[in-house]
């Protein structure tokens, strides 16, 4: 069941590359958006440069959490494995699992060139990375269940934003600190355990709040 | 009271069964027992509540009071479940791995011949015509394991030569000892078929 | 077998909307009562006769409505996380109507903690806004009451909008801890020791008195409010069964506004 499901996510991600392609391209923008209306902030090595990068984080995750059910909602794939799945848990985690290589893996293979361009310096750059790489799941999987409860609004995206971004408020405080901590040279491995936690913390909890948020969607319709 | 019990073996049964939408009774009290082999024809004016009835026993409706014996069914709504990214045979691939059963690919390519769309089973299936898309869907229901078909206005953008295929896949179901119940307002050309006329109640019942 | 029995009938009795109605009656009036005098006693104590702080002079007397407006604020949305458990696990409607009468008082009283929070932090920090970690619970406690708001509101089906809104009040209680402590960690990283409020030298009784006072007067209000909003969600619900009509008749509504129903509700809410 695992493979044939991952598959499928498979092929549909190479034939769908925006849902890749996007958030990347979203993330860039916003990055030079920045660049332009606050230079002073992205100039050097600065102490800003973890925030506005979790920010905009944040913010990429959200756009792409919207779509995370969308198209399987739409076709009604999603009330098929609902029905048809042996265990339609797999099925939901599988979905969040894809979500998060197409935006959060890709992020953090994205950070050596964005980082800097924030004015991350480059000792802060593997701190980062692995900052991104322990919180972005989480983010992946909180998000899941407010994806999953809007997916049945056709606008849902205030929504979603306002249920989902209290929950990623740990995240964002740990990442950041772990980006600070890199760049000052210090030890972050506290951090990094409290955020390698909240992820497993947040895999135990959010794929079973996403699927019961999923099955009140698809019965609204 | 709500109970829903599945069973392995083929047979469907409503004890007192209410429907209930958007706080609206659509159905009450029915009551109906059906063996292997038939197909119950459901029929109702629009909004009787033909659709809730199969999203219930689909178990994708909560929203009912009483009682209701079912397997496991597979459902056919008015989404097809297609990905309009995937073939036709990616699709029924998914649907198998679904399952955890084997995908029976000379069968899918098979009945893909029979129901004319064998040179279209590795377009992808947003480039399909609505009906052409609902013969791929036909095919996984004969390809599924489970064996009571739950059909919702599957007559839906059929063209005649379809709907004759449809006829003949049903009644090929039933015969083999499926179950199938299909809401429609076309009547259905199936031997063994009961019908059941779903009607709103006299009085709305308190819930 | 017997006691479970008996265990279990009372839990549905406790699902009941009627036995709900008539059970609520009295308790309404006594909180609404209690309240009153709390609330009178609590203000007039704590605002004229509690002597005035050495440090902050009359400024701290705004704590007498901040500190319960703030404690009773963050009981309502621990409150709706019990009710949407009850609810998603014995789908019983009542704790719906519960969330529904929890959420605006919450919403309300959490604006107003963050409100009188600005007012007092004005002459004792020297801004009506500081980042303090309280603050920014509290506020996210706010985003997270508006966010139940903005997805009921956006759910017209009763019953599907009960069960979305008790995961995300639940999902949301489990969350409260985490959020709060990791602002807290954030607190202590980003902040020097602004003024805190945790560690001030012992009140005297004469000042914490009153705090107590209109501590459990807010209690008491909120129950009165709760209960009086559950209990009008009720009569609407259920508008159509006879006990609603003979309730109202016996209240001396007009006869005339009555439809008169032949069907009986079934007494149980769990259903």
């Amino acid at each position: 069941m695992v493979g044939a499901l991952l598959l499928r996510e498979w092929k549909i991600l190479l034939r769908a590359r925006a849902s890749v392609v996007n958030p990347l391209a979203f993330l860039l923008l916003s990055t030079l958006l920045f660049a332009i209306a606050a230079p002073q902030l992205v100039a050097e090595a600065s102490q800003q440069a973890s925030g506005i990068l979790w920010v905009l984080v944040l913010f990429t995750q959200l756009l792409s959490l919207d779509a995370m059910f969308r198209r399987d909602y739409d076709s009604g794939t999603l009330e098929q494995s609902l029905i048809m799945a042996d265990v339609p848990f797999v099925a939901v985690l599988i979905r969040i699992f894809v979500q998060w290589l197409g935006t959060g893996l890709v992020i953090v293979i994205a950070t050596p060139v964005i980082g800097p361009l924030l004015g991350l310096s480059w000792s802060a750059v593997p701190g980062t990375m692995l900052a991104l790489l322990l919180g972005t799941p989480a983010l992946s999987l909180l998000g899941s269940i407010g994806a999953g409860i809007t997916v049945g609004f056709s606008r849902g995206g205030i929504i979603l934003a306002l249920l989902v971004l209290p929950l990623f408020l740990p995240v964002l405080i740990f990442g950041t600190d772990i980006v600070n901590a890199a760049g000052a040279g210090l030890n972050y491995t506290a951090q990094a355990y409290w955020l390698a936690l909240i992820s497993l913390a947040a895999l135990i909890v959010s794929p079973f709040a996403a699927l019961a948020g999923l099955r009140i969607s698809v019965e609204m319709q | 009271m709500q109970t829903h019990t599945v069973t392995d073996s083929l047979k469907l049964q409503f004890d007192s069964l209410a429907c209930q939408r958007d706080g609206r009774v659509l159905f009450a009290e029915l009551n109906l027992a059906l063996e292997a082999g038939t197909c119950l024809e459901l029929l109702g004016a629009n909004g009787a509540g033909k659709s809730t009835l199969l999203r219930t026993l689909a178990g994708l409706h909560s929203q009912y009071q009483g009682s209701f014996v079912s397997p496991l069914a597979v459902y056919q709504g008015h989404r097809l479940g297609l990905d309009e990214l995937l073939t036709p045979i990616e699709n029924l691939a998914w649907f198998a791995g679904l399952e955890s059963c084997p995908f029976d690919h000379p069968r899918a390519l098979m009945l893909a011949a029979r129901l004319g769309i064998l040179a279209l089973a590795h377009t992808p299936c947003g480039k399909l015509s609505a009906g052409q898309q609902r013969r791929v869907a036909m095919i996984r229901w004969v390809l599924s394991p489970r064996k009571v078909w739950l059909l919702d206005e599957p007559l839906t953008a059929l063209d005649t030569n379809a709907q004759g295929w449809l006829n003949e896949i049903i009644a090929e179901h039933c015969l083999a000892g499926g179950l199938v119940v299909c809401a429609t307002h076309t009547d259905l050309s199936v031997p063994h078929k009961t019908i059941l006329n779903l009607r709103p109640p006299l009085e709305q019942v308190a819930w | 077998m017997k006691l479970n029995q008996k265990l279990k009938e009372y839990w549905h009795k406790l699902g009941s909307p009627r036995w709900f109605y008539e059970i609520t009656t009295n308790w309404v009036t006594f909180f609404g009562i209690g309240a009153l005098l709390l609330l009178v006693t609590g203000l007039v104590w704590g605002l004229a006769f509690a002597p005035a702080d050495y440090q902050q002079g009359n400024s701290f007397r705004i704590m007498y409505v901040h500190v319960p407006a703030a404690m009773v604020a963050q009981s309502l949305y621990i409150g709706m996380g019990v009710a949407g458990f009850i609810g998603l696990v014995w789908r019983m409607k009542l704790t719906d109507v519960a969330i529904g009468a929890c959420l605006p008082l919450g919403m309300v009283l959490t604006a107003l903690a963050l409100f009188t929070g600005g007012v007092w932090g004005k002459p004792t920090w020297g801004s009506w806004w500081e980042w303090d970690g309280r603050t920014v619970s509290t506020l996210v406690l706010l985003f997270l009451y508006i966010g139940i708001y903005a997805l009921r509101e956006a759910i017209p089906d009763l019953d599907l909008r009960a069960r979305a809104s008790a995961l995300v009040c639940l999902v949301g209680t489990v969350n409260i801890p985490i959020i709060k402590y990791s602002v807290e960690w954030w607190n202590t990283l980003h902040q020097s020791a602004s003024f805190s409020l945790t560690e001030k030298p012992a009140m005297p009784v004469e000042m914490w008195l009153p705090l107590l006072i209109m501590g459990l007067g807010f209690y008491c209000f909120a129950g009165h409010q709760v209960l009086s909003r559950m209990r009008l969600e009720v009569l609407t619900r259920e508008a159509n069964s006879r006990w609603v009509a003979e309730v109202m008749l016996s209240k001396g509504a007009p006869a005339a506004v009555m439809q008169p129903s032949t069907t009986d509700t079934t007494d149980h809410g769990k259903d």
